[in-house]
């Protein structure tokens, strides 16, 4: 169906969404290997280049590890790449994506996330894509399948900028996300074209015949290593601010955006907030109109941009809350509680002189569903926390 | 603050301080024989370095960057190349 302003609208799971998203950005080389639940990613692109919609060359790697390798001699030559995978197939492909960050290659990955093995679990799962939040990616979390699609097209734009050139991952739940239907706005390729210019305009180094470059070169002695590390924190933290620049650019030339490193929901005015990363967030933002509906003060921040972690904006955020209650799909072993809960914790001093309760909620496990009751009674126990009741730092909410 | 690259990641253009000998690593060199050489270039693809140069008669390695891995001597085809300990022939 095409709507009045042009725009194609049609029902689309989360990979096809990611794929649609990939061919507005017309990348040079596709190399994707399957692995559930990313397979129909590589479907729909090989099916985009067969049907001549997508000027691109599909490579059929061998491997999660060398989808990866050889985009990184694409990207070193100045090339616009994709890949995607899932769980296992991103333990697999480790060793080439750490080389990827710290060479500054603005390769663009989708990871359908699923849990990691042991136990076995071909389900849904935040576990793959939160393991590897060190690794010097930027990882987007999406929400939706409209989302997928167009954090896919934002991320181009953030990762070949000159100021960052860093490789970014578009994560988003397995099974949920990325079997799950849902309509999708498929945004005009000439606003995509406005927005996102031609990889031949990009403004990067570029080994080729012309330009004999070394890369990956040798950095002894140790200043080197450390001028190069320094540099990568740098662009990190770069990112953070171009992130909102390219979500306002975005919303200036397709008339929607996405608030940039977090989205607030009513947050304005909230005794106690809700903090969630991806696909629990639209059952979320449901549960919080009830409970606004029924006098509960409760607002809601979606953490869009989990690397770099938004820590500027979500201090200001946090600030004079009574408390905040993070649903976490995901577990660090060493705290017992969930990356989010963790990462928020750590800006507890500076969220003085009136710091919030902070409580932290596992759900959704090895693809179990976070439920509006699950939603319910965390914002039910945060309210207890805010006004006085006894202080529980974790409750992992399907074993109670 | 202070850098020394230009570069935003480890990419260099091979100019000092960045352009590293590598050939001071070696503990062999190869030595191409002049009349056995065939000039087919098997060296010259095969370098892992690409430090293989033709020279009028024959192909030779730059010893500069040359690390003396001996892949050289092992395809060549003519047996034209043979390894020299570096400690022999000083």
């Amino acid at each position: 169906m095409i709507d009045d302003t042009g725009r194609d609208v049609r029902v689309l799971d989360g990979n096809v969404a990611a794929a649609h998203g990939v061919r507005l950005c017309r990348p040079d080389i596709i190399s994707c290997f399957p692995i559930t639940p990313q397979s129909p990613l590589g479907e729909a692109l090989s099916g985009f280049v067969a049907d001549g919609l997508l000027d691109a060359d599909i490579v059929e790697p061998e491997g999660e590890n060398s989808a990866l390798s050889l985009l990184i001699g694409a990207s070193v030559a100045g090339g616009r790449t994709f890949t995607s995978t899932s769980s296992q197939g991103l333990s697999f492909m480790y060793d080439a994506y750490l080389f990827t960050a710290g060479n500054r290659l603005p390769v663009v990955m989708a990871i359908a996330m699923r849990e990691q093995v042991a136990p076995h679990g071909v389900v849904a799962g935040q576990q793959d894509a939160v393991l590897v939040k060190d690794a010097g990616w930027i990882q987007f979390y999406a929400e939706s399948c409209q989302e997928i699609m167009d954090a896919t097209i934002m991320a181009y734009r953030l990762a070949e900028d000159p100021d960052i050139l860093l490789p970014v991952n578009i994560c988003y739940e397995g099974f949920y996300l990325s079997y799950q239907s849902q309509r999708v706005e498929i945004p005009l390729q000439k606003d995509v074209d406005r927005f996102l210019e031609p990889v031949k305009n990009v403004q990067r180094p570029r080994m080729c015949i012309e330009t004999p470059m070394t890369f990956s070169s040798y950095t002894f002695p140790g200043e080197l290593y450390t001028e190069y590390r320094y540099k990568h924190c740098a662009a990190f933290h770069r990112a953070k601010e171009m992130c909102d620049q390219i979500d306002a650019e975005f919303s200036r030339i397709f008339g929607y955006g996405y608030g940039g490193q977090i989205e607030e929901y009513k947050t304005d005015d909230a005794d106690i907030l809700i903090v969630t990363m991806g696909a629990a967030t639209g059952t979320a933002k449901g549960v919080i109109d009830r409970q606004r509906d029924a006098g509960v003060n409760v607002g809601l921040v979606k953490i869009r941009m989990f690397r770099p972690f938004p820590s500027e904006k979500l201090v200001r955020i946090l600030r004079g809350r009574k408390a905040v209650g993070v649903i976490d799909r995901n577990v660090l072993y060493t705290a017992g509680c969930g990356h989010g809960y963790y990462e928020i914790k750590a800006l507890i001093s500076d969220s003085n002189p009136s710091p919030p309760l902070l409580v932290n909620f596992i759900a959704g496990l090895g693809g179990a569903d976070i439920t509006p009751n699950h939603v319910n009674r965390v914002i039910e126990e945060t309210y207890a926390v805010s006004v006085g009741s006894d202080y529980k730092p974790v409750t992992w909410i399907s074993l109670e | 603050m202070r850098f020394r690259s230009d570069f935003e990641s480890p990419w260099a253009i091979p100019e000092p301080p960045l352009d590293v000998k590598t050939g001071e690593w070696r503990f062999q060199r190869p030595v191409t024989k002049v009349s056995k050489c065939r000039q087919c270039g098997w060296c010259y693809v095969f370098c892992p370095l690409g430090c293989i140069e033709l020279g009028s008669t024959h192909f030779f390695a730059d010893l500069a960057y040359c690390k003396g891995c001996g892949l050289c001597a092992k395809i060549c085809p003519a047996n034209a190349i043979m390894l020299m300990r570096e400690k022999d022939d000083k």
